[in-house]
């Protein structure tokens, strides 16, 4: 996991990954640009995210699979723009649905 | 004095070879009619403990059974000295029973009942008499120098946050993979909570059985939710751990899932058993904090490590839980609680490693006797995971 160079804190795990953790709560519009293994991005947080929350890394399609840890952790409920925070409110888990059954 | 070695500690040894960190005399109401009776025992008599409960009657079959269990399992838990088990005489969790599978340990065990003894106050005064002459009997013993490999190790994250995997549980892990490389177990449990990382640890199974069992256990929880027609996150992940960052239980289960270290994955044993391999096994319990923590315990672990992002005051009445923040803010604003802080490796300032290196030397002073802040404030939480109705 890297760290960013911008003076906020936050981590990438995986460079498969669609998130990134903020370590620290960042201000919306803050321009960040970090590093996964080999891997570079450059994001402008579109909203504020708080300390430990996750924000998009990269354009995810409505129902695509979310990964972090390199692993799925739900899929996305809407178009998630990159820089978006990514949550409850747009992202839902797949297991244990019974509501769905 | 005896110098100690690497990787050893302070232990007591019992007649059946089993080591203990603590020397308890525990009152075990197998009952919840005679929970009060146990309760003021413990008040008379210095150097006993005893917990709360709601079951022991009305109970059958499997229930029964994985209740019956876990109440020996609290009597045979090498921290505990002797057993006074307290019923009131006609239940279904008979107290003589339960006794009988403690003393085949080689320890003090006996039975009081309320019925047999005319009442409460008799029952108070004779079980306050046979802990009185347990615990001085005790107090004769001497630790020795003992070996990690004699370590039963239980893992647990409750009050996870978006730094419980990134921080806490992947320094457990470096302690779990420490414990299992001196031949000691390791317990990952939580079956709950793996949902969504069961073909990670599959992976690391010893042999095809142990890996099928990984997806019969997640399944038969996961099919407890569909079951019951809702969407499991309705109650996992917790309101508190969707406002630390968690929005799935996959989420949550893949940070859980780094506790277990890196070694392969040895047994798969039910709720409150006694691991039979040494290494890494995983215990099928529910994500409930305190049922997991006793199912653990009474599975024979004699120390617990316990991860927390939003704090918590978790304890077990004869086991040490150490309890270790994933973040720095949550250890300062509730250090009554918490007795480690791995909120370093999210600060920068430490590495992963270096924190696991820290807790295990942590976890050796415990073992040797040091205080957690869960028994300094007498925090016995106990709860039994039940698995059929009351009749």
């Amino acid at each position: 996991m890297d760290r960013a160079t911008e003076g906020y804190k936050l981590v990438m795990i995986k460079p498969q990954d669609h998130v990134a953790v903020a370590l620290m709560s960042i201000p919306a519009g803050t321009e960040l640009a970090f590093s996964c293994q080999d891997s570079r991005f450059e994001v402008t947080l579109l909203e504020p995210i708080e300390f430990g929350h996750k924000f998009a890394v990269r354009d995810i399609a409505q129902g695509e699979d979310i990964l972090k840890y390199g692993e799925v952790i739900g899929a996305a409920l809407c178009g998630i723009s990159k820089g978006a925070h990514v949550h409850v409110h747009n992202l839902e888990g797949k297991r244990g649905r019974g509501d769905q059954v | 004095m005896t110098e100690l070695g690497e990787g050893q500690f302070w232990g007591y040894r019992r007649a059946d070879g089993s080591v203990g960190v603590r020397n308890h005399v525990l009152i075990l109401p197998t009952i919840t009619c005679a929970t009060q009776a146990a309760k003021q025992i413990t008040e008379l008599v210095s150097g006993t403990v005893s917990f709360i409960h709601q079951h022991g009657c009305a109970q059958v079959g499997v229930d029964y059974e994985q209740t019956f269990r876990t109440y020996a399992g609290m009597g045979l838990n090498p921290n505990v000295y002797g057993v006074v088990v307290l019923g009131l005489g006609c239940e279904t969790h008979q107290a003589r029973s339960v006794a009988g599978e403690i003393a085949k340990s080689g320890k003090p065990v006996e039975v009081v009942s309320i019925q047999d003894h005319g009442g409460t106050l008799y029952t108070i005064a004779e079980g306050a008499k046979i802990a009185a002459r347990m615990v001085q009997e005790a107090s004769m013993l001497r630790r020795e120098p003992c070996h990690i490999g004699e370590l039963i190790v239980g893992t647990e994250c409750g009050g996870s946050d978006a730094c419980s995997g990134l921080s806490a549980n992947p320094a457990v892990g470096v302690v779990s993979d420490k414990i299992v490389d001196g031949g000691g177990t390791s317990i990952l449990a939580e079956t709950t909570e793996l949902i969504g990382a069961e073909h990670l640890l599959a992976r690391r199974a010893v042999n095809d059985h142990v890996a099928k069992r990984v997806y019969e256990v997640i399944q038969a929880m996961e099919s407890r939710a569909l079951m019951m027609g809702i969407d499991i996150r309705t109650g996992n992940p917790s309101p508190g751990n969707i406002k630390g960052g968690l929005s799935s239980l996959e989420e949550k289960s893949l940070g859980a899932s780094n506790k277990a270290g890196s070694r392969p994955l040895k047994e798969l044993i039910d709720y409150a058993e006694r691991p039979t391999e040494r290494g890494l096994v995983w215990m099928d319990t529910p994500g409930h904090d305190i049922e997991q923590l006793t199912g653990m315990v009474a599975g024979g672990s004699q120390v617990v490590l316990f991860t927390t992002g939003r704090g918590t005051p978790t304890g077990s009445p004869i086991a040490p839980v150490i309890k270790i923040s994933t973040n720095t803010p949550i250890f300062e604003k509730m250090n009554d609680n918490i007795d480690f802080n791995a909120g370093t490796v999210i600060d920068g300032t430490e590495s992963i490693e270096a924190v696991g290196d820290r807790l295990y030397e942590e976890m050796l002073q415990v073992c040797s006797g040091k205080l957690t802040k869960a028994e300094v404030l007498k925090q016995h939480d106990f709860g039994i995971w039940r698995i059929g109705p009351t009749f």
